[in-house]
């Protein structure tokens, strides 16, 4: 099994490298191509031939692009991403005051969501065609059916602004107490968890519920193995593939995709930084900010496959 | 009321010194004032006073934006996020009352005497934030700054003017212009021009000699603002602490003031002034002011080429209707040129153009267009420009008159449709001299003269208003050349748009000031929260 685990790997880092490198590439392309640059964003309406070629000349972007490209990539892989065209600060600081934002949001959603969409999932499973599967699958539907800046908003309008139980506004606050954090953290999570835990439920009910059909199931319960062990000895083992798929797909989407999230309770994570990149032309930010998506996603599916073979009993001995 | 600053400062420094009504009658008559009129001021002002301001307290602000782009290095503020900070950390030489007239403020004194060489005496006992004093070599690097092209300064068309800076004496700056410029003072009252300290090249840690220090400052997150206890301007702030941020979203904005995370927010949705303003506990500030969106009709190229045409289009505006749908009612009507009521050279006399429909027919079927489809280029960024090219476009659809109305995304609007296009909109803050706003975009040579209207009469008169020091004549020259505009410029300019800032009723002391809302971004050092 370590040969195999081994080769996964090594044929995964190759992969990785390759489709981190044709993903910059295609950022660095399509943010050039993109109208106007990081000069005229930033002198905007007052912009004159003169003050933008000054300004041009000072950020480096009068050099041609595929040299700029070069430039940067060189930088990136001696672990310097280069300094921000906008602000002139270095990209690692910028990322690097934020991605703790993101991090821990993304931790708290994950060690919500996940146990329970999976525990909801498998008991829809167990109970499939019963009042409490149907009211879980339907709910998980209608609720990722509806867009999240709704739920946001409506959350917003029911806990902030009518009962003011929770702030409207999340801050990163360190000198905040728990209870504080905890408070401010409500509402981001509770909308995250709402989009994510759906694809992760059905996903699980569907893995299990597959499993359940299957010959050997039969020969479990014939042997007297009680609902609840032949469910999670015998027949999650073997659905766990596609569910952690599932689950590292959902996670993947908690760094870089939660920019409604971010902006609606002023949240000041890593997608913001990147949206914001995008608008003012930065692309040295715009280029880091994917490769960290990218990678991010890329290790989320890597370990996503390492779990399943771990888990997989007819993998692990063969 | 016509009633100065300078004279509310005066008054409140009385009546902290303990003057009762009659004192303050013989003050205000001895200013030549008429009885009855004075009379009510003294009212006013004791009353003003029964709600003395109070020290202390904290309070979040937000502004309509947040990116990394923010700064604290003047040159480069681009928006009112930027302004709002600026304000608590820098002064300016002069600031600009509500009539936009120059009043002292680092400068505690200024003169010329033929509109070109120009003299500041600074303020004695000035320090920055650091300690050091306020000397003229901080002047002379501050405004200098802007005219080197490395500095990226979004005032560097107004630098130009400036040929020299010099420190002429201990507490004396002499700035000399390559032309006579009446208005240098107000130029100098812009945000842009903020003094910052000599040799400063990291601007993020704000050392000014404003009202507060800076506590924290994280770009596209927030600031914290502290009082600054040696600030020149006895008795102010009153707040202790100011913590701001920028929220993109509308709504998110009002949900946090409403929820009560917020005390004061910045550009409030027209349609969302209803449910604050039904809200116990929430105020809204309306600042009529000299913002406008506008059409364009290019002379050099397309329909606009054809003075009936543009005729036609600006007997097309609804007026009233475009103030009372699509501004909600916050708006003031304009009238085809770009000086706003509330301004001191505003020309009160030009007859109001109507909405006409049967004129516009005339001047469409002289014009020989009819039948063409006539594209017009509208976009979000340019404020409330797509409703009222839809509203234009159904009024045109009566007259035969078929407009092809092209939304654009706001992403790269300025750079490749405004200026570019032959029918379009624009959008212009306000500008604090008429003569920055009619050089910038009616001047035959500007590069923003967006019509590309060439009048060398216009010109002359531009230049002979700049030079003038005699308010009268100014204004009479300044009248000429709205009318010309009115008359026959390229531009239609259907009404000035107001701001609009949600407060809660605790934060008291905000008054409207024409250049723009959050009391032209300069609130932190005027209000004061209620005691609880």
């Amino acid at each position: 099994m370590n040969l195999l685990i081994l080769r996964l790997l090594l044929g995964r880092l190759a992969l990785a490298c390759v489709s981190l490198l044709v993903v910059s590439a295609v950022v660095f392309t399509i943010t050039d191509l993109l109208p106007g640059d990081a000069a005229a964003a930033q002198l905007g309406q007052e912009a004159t031939a003169e003050s933008l070629a000054a300004l041009r000349h000072q950020m480096g972007l009068d050099q041609p692009a595929p040299q700029r490209y070069v430039r940067w990539l060189t930088g990136l892989l001696s672990g310097d991403p280069g300094l921000s065209v906008v602000s002139g600060k270095p990209v690692g600081e910028m990322i690097g005051k934020r991605l703790p934002a993101s991090l821990l949001l993304a931790a708290i959603t994950a060690a919500i969501s996940v146990p329970l969409a999976l525990s909801l999932g498998i008991a829809s499973a167990m109970w499939r065609g019963s009042w409490f599967d149907r009211l879980a699958s339907s709910g998980a539907v209608a609720v990722v059916s509806v867009p999240e800046f709704l739920v946001a908003t409506l959350a917003v309008l029911v806990f902030a602004v009518q009962l003011r139980w929770l702030p409207a506004l999340s801050y990163s606050n360190p000198t905040a107490s728990l209870t504080d954090m905890l408070r401010s953290f409500a509402m981001p999570v509770l909308t995250l968890c709402c989009v994510t835990m759906a694809q992760m439920l059905r996903m699980t009910r569907a893995a299990v519920v597959d499993q359940l059909k299957a010959p050997y199931i039969e020969m479990v319960r014939l042997k007297g193995a009680s609902p609840t062990r032949m469910v999670l000895a015998h027949a999650l083992p073997n659905a766990i593939g596609p569910i952690v798929n599932a689950v590292a797909l959902s996670l993947s989407y908690l760094l870089g995709g939660v920019i409604i999230v971010e902006t609606i309770f002023n949240y000041p994570g890593i997608a913001s930084l990147m949206v914001d990149g995008v608008a003012q032309r930065d692309i040295p930010l715009v280029q880091t900010c994917a490769m960290l998506f990218c990678a991010v996603y890329l290790l989320l599916v890597t370990l996503a496959d390492l779990v399943s073979i771990v888990a997989n009993p007819r993998l692990r001995h063969r | 009321m016509n009633q100065s600053p300078m004279l509310q400062e005066e008054l409140r420094a009385a009546l902290q010194g303990g003057a009762n009504r009659r004192d303050l009658l013989a003050m205000l008559m001895a200013g030549g004032m008429q009885a009855t009129l004075a009379g009510g001021l003294a009212a006013t002002a004791l009353t003003a006073h029964a709600q003395t301001p109070r020290q202390g307290g904290r309070i979040r602000v937000a502004g309509a934006s947040a990116g990394i782009s923010d700064t604290l290095d003047p040159a480069r503020f681009a928006n009112q996020t930027d302004y709002s900070r600026g304000r608590m950390f820098y002064n300016s030489l002069v600031e600009l009352d509500r009539q936009l007239s120059p009043q002292p403020a680092l400068a505690e004194e200024f003169h010329s005497a033929d509109a070109q060489t120009w003299v500041f005496r600074l303020r004695r006992g000035v320090t920055f934030h650091d300690g050091k004093p306020l000397t003229p070599a901080d002047v002379v690097f501050s405004l200098l700054r802007h005219k080197i092209p490395a500095t990226g300064s979004k005032a560097k068309a107004l630098a130009d003017q400036i040929a020299t800076v010099s420190a002429t004496g201990p507490l004396e700056v002499t700035v000399t212009l390559t032309t006579p410029n009446a208005d240098l003072p107000v130029i100098l009252g812009t945000h842009n021009f903020m003094i910052v300290q000599d040799g400063t090249t990291d601007f993020s840690a704000g050392i000014g000699t404003g009202p507060f220090r800076v506590q924290e400052f994280r770009p596209g997150v927030r600031s914290v603002a502290v009082r600054n206890k040696n600030y020149w301007k006895p008795g102010r702030p009153y707040l202790d602490e100011i913590e701001f941020i920028g929220i993109s979203d509308d709504g998110a904005r009002v949900n946090g003031l409403l929820s009560g995370d917020l005390d004061l927010v910045a550009a409030v949705n027209p349609r969302q002034v209803k449910r604050l303003r039904q809200t116990p506990g929430f105020g809204v500030l309306e600042t009529p002011s000299g913002q406008y969106t506008h059409v364009i009709m290019r002379s050099d190229m397309g329909p606009g080429r054809n003075p009936d045409f543009v005729l036609a289009m600006k007997h097309l505006f609804d007026r009233e209707l475009l103030r009372k749908v699509v501004a909600q009612g916050h708006a003031t009507l304009a009238n085809d040129q770009p000086i706003d009521p509330s301004h001191r050279f505003h020309f009160a006399g030009l007859p109001q153009r109507p909405y006409d429909p049967e004129r516009a027919r005339f001047h469409f079927r002289k014009s020989g267009l009819a039948g063409t489809r006539i594209p017009v280029v509208a976009s979000p960024v340019a404020t409330y420009s797509i409703e009222i090219a839809v509203v234009m476009q159904h009024a045109a659809r009566r007259i035969g008159m078929a407009l092809d109305v092209k939304r654009m995304p706001g992403d790269g609007y300025w750079s490749n449709h405004w200026l570019q296009s032959p029918v379009g909109f624009g959008n212009t803050n306000p500008r604090p001299s008429a003569d920055t706003l009619l050089t910038q975009f009616f001047k035959s040579d500007s590069p923003w003269n967006e019509a590309r209207w060439k009048r060398p009469r216009f010109d002359q008169l531009l230049l002979a208003a700049r030079a003038e020091l005699d308010f009268d004549k100014r204004r009479s020259l300044y009248a000429d050349m709205q009318v010309m505009i009115h008359e026959d410029g390229g531009l239609g300019i259907p009404m000035f748009i107001s701001s609009l800032d949600g407060h809660s009723q605790r934060l008291r002391g905000l008054t409207p000031h024409p250049l723009g809302g959050l009391m032209a971004s300069a609130f932190a050092e005027h209000v004061w929260l209620e005691g609880s």
